[in-house]
């Protein structure tokens, strides 16, 4: 199937995140008060709490944490199978994800992937992932 | 016991905006939530309950413990009731501190109401997982088994012997969805829905419900049929963490230890178990998290016939658990309590009836497994326990 691409809501705080996706760069929130890696990116950091966290561009790379090919689908996702998985990047955050440009079957845990940005409605695109060529 | 003088307020912050057009509604509960720890001189590490109105995004604030880290999470309340919520959660808090189910409790509002309709908030990680099809809740099942399986070695053969033990039990019940006896190679033979799940390693759908009575020990005395003694509970959240998401561990790795603890018995205690079974891969996930059998060995347990009932090292759900008998409204938390009481009572089916129950435990889930997901957990025991 065609992968829907939904937009995704755009919390003032991420305006910068979803800026750089359209320019086919991924960011992370990377705290400077205990050097974590935030995944999702939010201001104040989930580990310790401190409030000076900043934006990193992500390498963008990463291996499949998990993963399943969702054959009975809801929503704009209706028209199933389509591949769901977390992705841990390079960076230590696993993220949610789909996998793209791939055999199903080819699929396993720990297979490398990149990110490839699929635009959405003005003002974001949303990273995916396809196995490393 | 009364709450007076067993709880205070040791911080209050108000957030100073009146027109905050540049931050989400998660955003002000965690200034707010960071202002009033801080006046206390506490940190977000030490808060144990979190109390939350329907101005909090996600369910039973659960999406706000993710959005603020919080990991130590024993009691939640998320009892709505309109501008006077606060209040009510200040009250349910003194009660919970009285008893020592927390100690450090977060009381949160918050909300963008100038030019938005009434209305709950998104949730903050909508534009990070609903938009990828995340597929609530099968996925995130799904995505738990797959890793279980890699880095377990649990089978496809070992999820259907929790689906092939419930169905056994559903025999029995002439009111179960689901009672025709299947066998592991019928679960395998069942479609696809989310790998590696099969359609029949998934709960029925069902209308219908339950309901149960609670009442002091003094009313208990006084009623003629028996009564079942809660002896032990406890709570617990997971969540993403930060990007550090685990899905092969559930909240009952947490919930289950504290309700054991309280109860003052072990896991070799049970004689019964009503286990979460909205999918198959969550009873693996429970047995070894609650203590049951190690880490990794839910698959083995379950093909070995543990769970059958009533010779099984752990009988469960022996109503025929979500998997075959019901799961009203999508939620199995009334049915998995009703079987427990059944087993203690001695008036579950008689072919599934555990001989000499004395101690049963209830286990249910909210939500996505392991990825965003609160626990609760109660020890059961007879009325003379």
């Amino acid at each position: 199937m065609t992968l829907p691409v939904p937009s995704p809501e755009i919390s003032p705080e991420l305006a910068e995140f979803w800026a750089a996706t359209t320019e086919g760069r991924l960011l992370l929130r990377r705290c400077r008060a205990c050097g974590e890696a935030i995944w999702y990116p939010r201001p104040p950091c989930p580990f310790c709490h401190s409030t000076d966290t900043v934006w990193e561009q992500a390498g963008g790379r990463g291996r499949i944490y998990t993963y399943t090919v969702v054959r009975r689908g809801i929503g704009p996702y209706k028209d199933a199978p389509y591949v769901l998985a977390y992705v841990e990047l390079d960076e230590g955050p696993r993220v949610m994800t789909n996998i793209v440009d791939c055999d199903f079957g080819a699929l396993e845990i720990g297979l490398p992937v990149e990110v490839t940005f699929r635009p959405a409605a003005e003002g974001a695109a949303l990273p995916r992932f396809r196995p490393v060529s | 016991m009364s709450i007076r003088g067993r709880a205070f307020i040791a911080g209050a912050f108000e957030h100073p905006g009146r027109r905050l057009p540049d931050i989400s509604v998660a955003q002000i509960h965690a200034e707010a939530a960071l202002g009033a720890v801080a006046d206390a001189g506490l940190s977000l590490d030490d808060v144990d309950g979190l109390f939350t109105g329907r101005d909090a995004p996600g369910a039973g604030g659960l999406s706000l413990a993710d959005y603020l880290g919080l990991r130590g999470l024993r009691y939640l309340d998320s009892t709505e009731s309109g501008g006077a919520s606060p209040l009510y959660h200040v009250g349910h808090a003194a009660a919970a501190i009285a008893l020592g189910k927390c100690s450090i409790a977060l009381v949160t509002l918050a909300g963008k109401a100038r030019g938005h309709a009434f209305g709950g908030p998104s949730l903050p990680e909508d534009p990070f997982e609903t938009v990828f099809g995340a597929r609530p809740p099968l996925a995130s099942y799904a995505l738990a088994a797959q890793r279980h399986m890699y880095e377990f070695g649990t089978t496809s053969e070992q999820l259907a012997a929790v689906k092939v033990a419930a169905s056994v039990h559903a025999q029995h019940n002439p009111h179960a969805f689901l009672r025709k006896q299947l066998t592991v190679a019928d679960v395998l033979a069942s479609p696809l829905v989310a790998d590696p799940l099969h359609r029949d390693d998934c709960c029925v759908v069902t209308d219908g419900g339950g309901a149960v009575v609670v009442v002091s020990p003094e009313v208990a005395a006084t009623l003629p049929r028996q009564s079942v003694k809660l002896l032990g509970h406890g709570e617990a959240v997971r969540h993403s963490n930060g990007g550090k998401v685990d899905v092969t561990v559930t909240a009952a790795a947490a919930a289950g230890p504290a309700a054991l603890r309280e109860a003052g018995v072990t896991p070799a205690d049970i004689d019964y178990a009503s286990l979460y079974d909205s999918f198959t891969i969550a009873v693996i996930e429970q047995l070894e998290d609650l203590g049951f059998c190690a880490k990794g060995e839910g698959g083995p347990f379950a093909a070995d016939g543990g769970l059958i009932a009533p010779y099984g090292r752990l009988p469960f759900n022996t109503d025929g658990g979500g998997l075959c008998n019901n799961h009203p409204a999508n939620r199995g938390g009334i049915t998995k309590t009703i079987e427990a009481v059944r087993q203690l009572r001695g008036e579950a089916n008689p072919g599934v009836q555990v001989p000499g129950c004395e101690l049963a435990l209830v286990s249910a889930i909210g939500g996505d497994l392991a990825a965003r997901m609160r626990s609760a957990v109660l020890v059961l025991g007879r009325e003379d326990a």
